[in-house]
């Protein structure tokens, strides 16, 4: 037997037993202060094993980051702001913020709408485990097979080739000249194209979530109001899409963050050529090819700051949650 | 929690299908129509994946259908026949079910705080954790390298810096996930459980966590898809300093680059390694059934 298997079978069994372990102790510990301490103290310790690993593996790495961006390349003075200067000065970069603007809002509006409107249809059906399967698949496709997949569908060879490439060979069925599809950069095509294949991987994580959610909703709600006399469209804009709503913005922020992040696409499909790089394609090629970590540091920075406007609006939903439950 | 509203429900909902099958084929068209756009380009890899190297760069996939007898099993036996890909496949599993389990419990207990127990700076607190989320994984790598190295903890390669690392990884998404579900639970049956005398552990075992069922479901889905398909924490965290730990994905990668192009195989590999995560998404289905939470707020 393999040794690792022993060790394996202790890990799953004893670190969640370790855990609840460590939640009932503390509970026992907060019996020796009194009433008033007990409830300020509580919170902290059930935070304590999260803010341990967040603080070791991102908080602590981030801080690095943050001084890191205000060093030159060596990392041996500080420069003040000029990796930010650089950043918000060059061509390159600036292509790269609008096309990280086209693929936050175009990402983020196909998965988080098509994947409510299929977690709301296949409610309906019986063959609804099939249906989620078949749009899960991509996302369990790794990145990297994906890639291949589109590589497949936007091919194109310079006639009279064969055209091996699907949508060219679609093309070629109607008459229609075949197209280099990843090099047309006006409207900026190609970055449509490439945010289609992550849109193509995420619909099915915005739509595995939300049906969890509408699983939650109690259905004798529904029923009741069915029972009143309300239609489908009525019962569906009065209860389901109120009570999907918080989950709906916990979608909407995660792709907005992962449209962010986005690279490993653009690095395997286009390397960032034909004006398709973007934000986190800029950093990890700073941080790898040019070798410029201060400047990639900036750029991490800037990331990170992008999102405050959108975490200050889910704590504004979240204290309205808080207001009516 | 009797099983009876459960099944109540369940009744209802069968009901409440409403017209026949013909009133709802738009329903039906919609569904398939969205299934076939999702599966198309599937269908070409694996096509591709069943056919030789030199036949896939001169014709399309489609040109299977007129001439199946191009179809072979060889790039599957290829991958299959390396020794490397069964101890790839077994490292798998032991790095990502830990790497699952650990981060959905820590998880939940800090979800659970940040939706049900108030204390100073609860708000910043949340931003900052599930700003987090933005962080490039990139940028870490050097100084987590560091407190793994010989100089610090010293378990660079093992399977405990891969767990410990994507726990921490993974932890801003399930917060903000389970956050979310958890704050949406109905404040009486909290309130209720407290004058019963029910401390916070009784009331988050027996009622946050058995509610948020679907939620955890989903995010355990992801969890694990997420650590299964990962080659970037694998390859820095364990890759370099010890190749008898090296997961799936880090055995597909060195085979198709040693074989330079190789993405036939590549593609192979890629039905291979989907498998799993696929086998876990069908499992935990019966887990996304309505009536779960409703059955147990009224238990």
């Amino acid at each position: 037997m393999d040794p690792r298997l022993g060790t394996a079978i202790v890990v799953v069994v004893g670190v969640p037993a370790v855990l609840i372990g460590y939640i009932w102790l503390t509970e026992q510990l907060l019996r020796a202060f009194g009433q008033r301490i007990r409830p300020k103290l509580r919170p902290w310790l059930w935070l304590a094993p999260a803010l341990a690993f967040l603080g070791v593996f991102l908080v602590y790495p981030t801080l690095g980051t943050i001084v890191r961006s205000f060093e030159n390349k060596a990392g041996t003075s500080f420069i003040g702001l000029d990796n930010y200067a650089w950043f918000f000065t060059n061509d390159a970069s600036l292509i790269a913020l609008r096309n990280s603007l086209i693929w936050l809002v175009a990402l983020t509006a196909f998965t988080v709408g098509v994947g409510l409107l299929i977690a709301l249809l296949v409610d309906r059906v019986r063959y609804e485990t099939v249906a989620k399967s078949v749009i899960f698949v991509p996302l369990a496709i790794s990145m990297v097979a994906a890639s291949v997949i589109w590589s497949f569908m936007y091919f194109y060879v310079t006639p009279p080739e064969p055209q091996v490439g699907t949508l060219n060979a679609i093309l070629e069925v109607f008459g229609i000249e075949p197209v280099a599809w990843l090099q047309v950069t006006d409207y900026a095509f190609n970055t449509i194209l490439l945010v289609v294949v992550m849109a193509w991987m995420w619909t099915g994580f915005a739509m595995v979530i939300l049906s969890a959610a509408l699983k939650g909703i109690n259905p004798e709600l529904l029923e009741a109001a069915r029972v009143d006399g309300a239609s489908e469209r009525q019962v569906f804009r009065g209860i389901t899409l109120p009570l999907l709503a918080p989950t709906i913005a916990v979608v909407t922020t995660t792709m907005i963050i992962t449209a962010l992040k986005a690279f490993d696409i653009v690095y395997v499909m286009t390397s960032g050529n034909f004006d398709t790089q973007v934000v986190a394609f800029q950093m990890i090629k700073q941080l790898y090819d040019f070798g410029q970590p201060g400047r990639a540091s900036a750029i991490a920075v800037i990331l990170l700051l992008a999102i405050i406007p959108v975490m200050a609006i889910n704590i504004r939903r979240f204290r309205a949650q808080e207001a009516i439950r | 929690m009797t099983s009876a509203p459960v099944a109540a429900t369940a009744s209802r909902t069968r009901t409440r299908r409403g017209p026949g099958f013909l009133g709802r084929l738009p329903i039906h068209l919609v569904i398939v129509f969205l299934m076939l756009v999702w599966l198309i380009p599937t269908i070409g890899l694996l096509v591709n994946s069943l056919r030789p190297p030199d036949e896939v760069t001169k014709s399309g996939w489609w040109t299977v259908l007129f001439n199946p007898s191009q179809l072979t099993l060889d790039n599957y036996k290829f991958v299959l026949a390396q020794d490397s890909i069964t101890s790839g496949f077994i490292n798998s599993l032991f790095i990502s079910i830990p790497a699952t389990i650990i981060p959905i419990m820590v998880a939940a207990f800090a979800a659970y705080a940040f939706a049900w127990m108030s204390f100073p700076g609860r708000d910043v607190l949340f931003i900052l954790v599930v700003g987090l989320l933005v962080v490039p994984l990139q940028s870490t790598f050097i100084p987590i390298l560091q407190l793994y190295g010989p100089k610090g903890f010293n378990i660079a390669g093992s399977f405990l810096a891969v767990w410990l690392a994507h726990t921490g990884y993974g932890l801003p998404f399930a917060i903000f996930l389970l956050r979310n579900f958890m704050g949406d639970l109905p404040r009486e049956v909290f309130e209720s459980a407290a004058i019963d005398g029910a401390s916070p552990v009784t009331a988050f075992f027996r009622l946050a966590l058995p509610m948020t069922v679907p939620a955890i479901a989903a995010l355990a889905i992801f969890q694990f898809l997420f650590v299964w398909n990962d080659l970037l924490v694998a390859l820095i965290y364990l890759g370099a300093q010890n190749p008898d730990n090296a997961p799936l994905t880090i055995v597909v990668s060195n085979l198709v680059s040693s074989l330079g192009g190789g993405w036939q195989y590549l593609a192979a590999a890629a039905f291979v390694t989907m498998a799993v995560p696929l086998i876990v998404f069908l499992g935990l289905q019966r887990y996304f059934v309505r009536g779960i939470v409703g059955g147990s707020v009224k238990g």
